[in-house]
């Protein structure tokens, strides 16, 4: 089984954003491989154990974003592709998922596997669009994943529980965090990531053309903000302040 | 006038509240029609009229109930051929938004997610959207040819305008070829207690609360007064309690008379999903917490112990 993980890297959430003089956000700041697409990779490499085949980790960005790749291969992915170019600067979530969709299919994979949604953007859309443009079906917010045969079958999460969603594969799956807990990359897996191949790929080695961006940023103001109220250190009287609030609010 | 479609989504043959709630800001924007997909959708259509749908384009097929995605992308992919509507506005849920995405490759045309409200500006479409992990918020215009908006829950309030909507069978026969991820089975885990968001107080747990074995004590509080409990994303990712109690930019959006914050330091992640809470409470040991800054009262202390006497007290006054 041939299985494709896609993956991007995202600032670290333990530090602080910046924006471009174009109001996109700065990509110049410490980045870490996705903490969603971490659960992906090792939901691929599980797969894989289980059902045998190959691991590919697909990703769009700057030159760095090899990092991630290699951080992907070092927890035993087999290989990599990376699209780079600088006319993906700033690429909305359309012109991603051309991209993606376009690497991936050279590939001819039984199965992508993607985040439901990436950290720092959280549109959530580029998944359905890579679905639509390989032609898959999608089978969304997977807790757990089962291959048998050319059929996969998850628990897709939903607010009251989950529901069992089956499909034929070649499939796109998109997976929570509750999918797999990440392992560690072993010294082993991380010295044998660096001979591991990372191909790097331009919008013209696609054939891909950049199309026009969904939106244009026209402002970036900050958020409104709630004032500050009161806080009291807990002296044993805050239950009753507490209850003193809940009644003004005419929750009791 | 510009013409707008918006997608109602259905759920459990009902019209969802968050679609009522676009319908409610559609309706200042232009002409607006909505598609209802699925069991009960004739139903809906008297809904979605009340609330300023001029017509509701509906078509029954279980197909749309069973598959996700596929079938309800063909349907409004066709409907968008003949009608040619300026915008099509969808809800930022899971179910809508893969519909959303699908659509917009389909029809090749971008789309914003995640917007906090939609205006129109000189013919063309602006959407605020929640920027930089919260903290800023950006003006965004619509570019695309539909423009396509995903708008989060609970950014408008829903009102009715009165009104009945004319009902229009959409005839599209659900190609087999679209008939695929299928739902086999629907499993419901959680008990039907209070919903998240729409309870008047919810009371939200984070990694302050020490473990999951504390989470009943938030349980006990929230029976006491009718509200329901939430989390933070942490707490979720840990595994401490299932993501259908996750508020925040990627969980839910709730708007609830009070929200108490417990042992949560309050990440623009969790926040962006409650700051429009009425009353904020927040119980936290530490003073400096981002949370602290937000809330009209924060508590210091330690929330295991103030938490089970919150709950005696409020029950102590309902039977005094």
């Amino acid at each position: 089984m041939k299985i494709v993980v896609t993956v991007k890297q995202v600032p670290d959430p333990n530090s602080t954003l910046s924006l471009e003089a174009d109001n996109t956000i700065s990509r110049d700041k410490e980045v870490v491989l996705d903490p969603g697409d971490e659960c992906g990779v090792e939901e691929g490499l599980q797969l894989k154990e289980a059902h045998g085949g190959e691991v590919v980790i697909v990703s769009m960005g700057p030159e760095r974003a090899r990092d991630g790749l290699r951080k992907a291969l070092s927890m035993g992915a087999d290989r990599g592709v990376l699209v780079t170019d600088p006319l993906l600067a700033g690429a909305d979530a359309l012109l991603t998922a051309r991209v993606l969709a376009a690497a991936i299919k050279a590939e001819e994979p039984d199965l992508v596997i993607c985040a439901t949604e990436s950290y720092d953007g959280s549109t959530g859309v580029v998944p359905p669009m890579l679905a639509e443009l390989l032609g898959f079906p999608q089978l969304t917010f997977a807790k757990k994943v089962e291959v048998d045969g050319s059929t996969v079958k998850v628990h897709r999460q939903t607010a009251d529980g989950y529901q069992v969603v089956e499909g034929s594969m070649p499939a796109l799956v998109t997976v929570t965090a509750a999918i797999a807990e990440p392992r560690y990359a072993s010294l082993k897996g991380i010295m044998a990531a660096r001979s591991k191949e990372i191909k790097l790929l331009s919008l013209s080695d696609l054939g891909v053309q950049k199309s026009d961006p969904a939106e244009t940023i026209e402002g970036v103001v900050d958020a409104e903000t709630r004032k500050a109220g009161e806080v009291i250190q807990d002296d044993g009287s805050a239950v009753d302040r507490i209850v003193k609030v809940l009644a003004e609010a005419k929750v009791i | 006038m510009a013409s707008i479609l918006v997608y109602a989504e259905l759920s459990g043959g009902k019209v969802a509240t968050t679609s009522l709630e676009l319908m409610t800001r559609a309706r200042e924007l232009g002409d607006v029609y909505a598609v209802a997909l699925g069991t009960g959708a004739k139903e809906a259509a008297a809904s979605l009229g009340k609330h300023g749908a001029k017509v509701v384009h509906v078509n029954e097929d279980k197909a749309f109930d069973d598959y996700i995605a596929e079938p309800a992308t063909d349907a409004i992919a066709a409907l968008y051929e003949k009608e040619k509507p300026d915008l099509i506005l969808f809800a930022f849920t899971p179910d809508s938004r893969e519909v959303a995405g699908r659509l917009a490759a389909r029809l090749g045309t971008g789309l914003i997610s995640n917007a906090s409200d939609i205006t129109s500006s000189g013919g063309s479409f602006v959407a605020k959207v929640p920027y930089f992990g919260g903290a800023k918020v950006a003006s965004m215009k619509a570019n695309g040819k539909p423009a396509i908006v995903l708008v989060r829950p609970k950014s408008f309030e829903v009102s009715e305008s009165g009104g009945a909507a004319e009902v229009k069978q959409l005839d599209v026969a659900v190609a087999a070829g679209s008939k695929r991820a299928h739902i086999t089975e629907r499993v419901v885990e959680a008990s039907e207690k209070v919903k998240l968001e729409e309870a008047r107080v919810v009371i939200s747990g984070g990694r302050g609360m020490g473990g999951p074995q504390n989470f009943p004590l938030l349980e006990d509080l929230a029976s006491a007064l009718g509200g329901a409990v939430g989390a933070s994303r942490a707490v979720v990712d840990a595994g401490w309690v299932p993501y259908s109690m996750q508020v925040g930019q990627t969980g839910k959006s709730v708007r609830p008379g009070v929200y108490i914050a417990v042992g949560i330091s309050g990440a623009m992640q969790h926040t962006v999903g409650m700051k429009t809470s009425k009353v904020i409470i927040a119980i936290n040991k530490d003073a400096e917490a981002p949370i602290m800054k937000m809330a009209d009262l924060g508590v210091v202390g330690d929330a295991l112990k103030i938490v089970p006497a919150l709950t005696a007290a409020v029950k102590a006054r309902k039977n005094g």
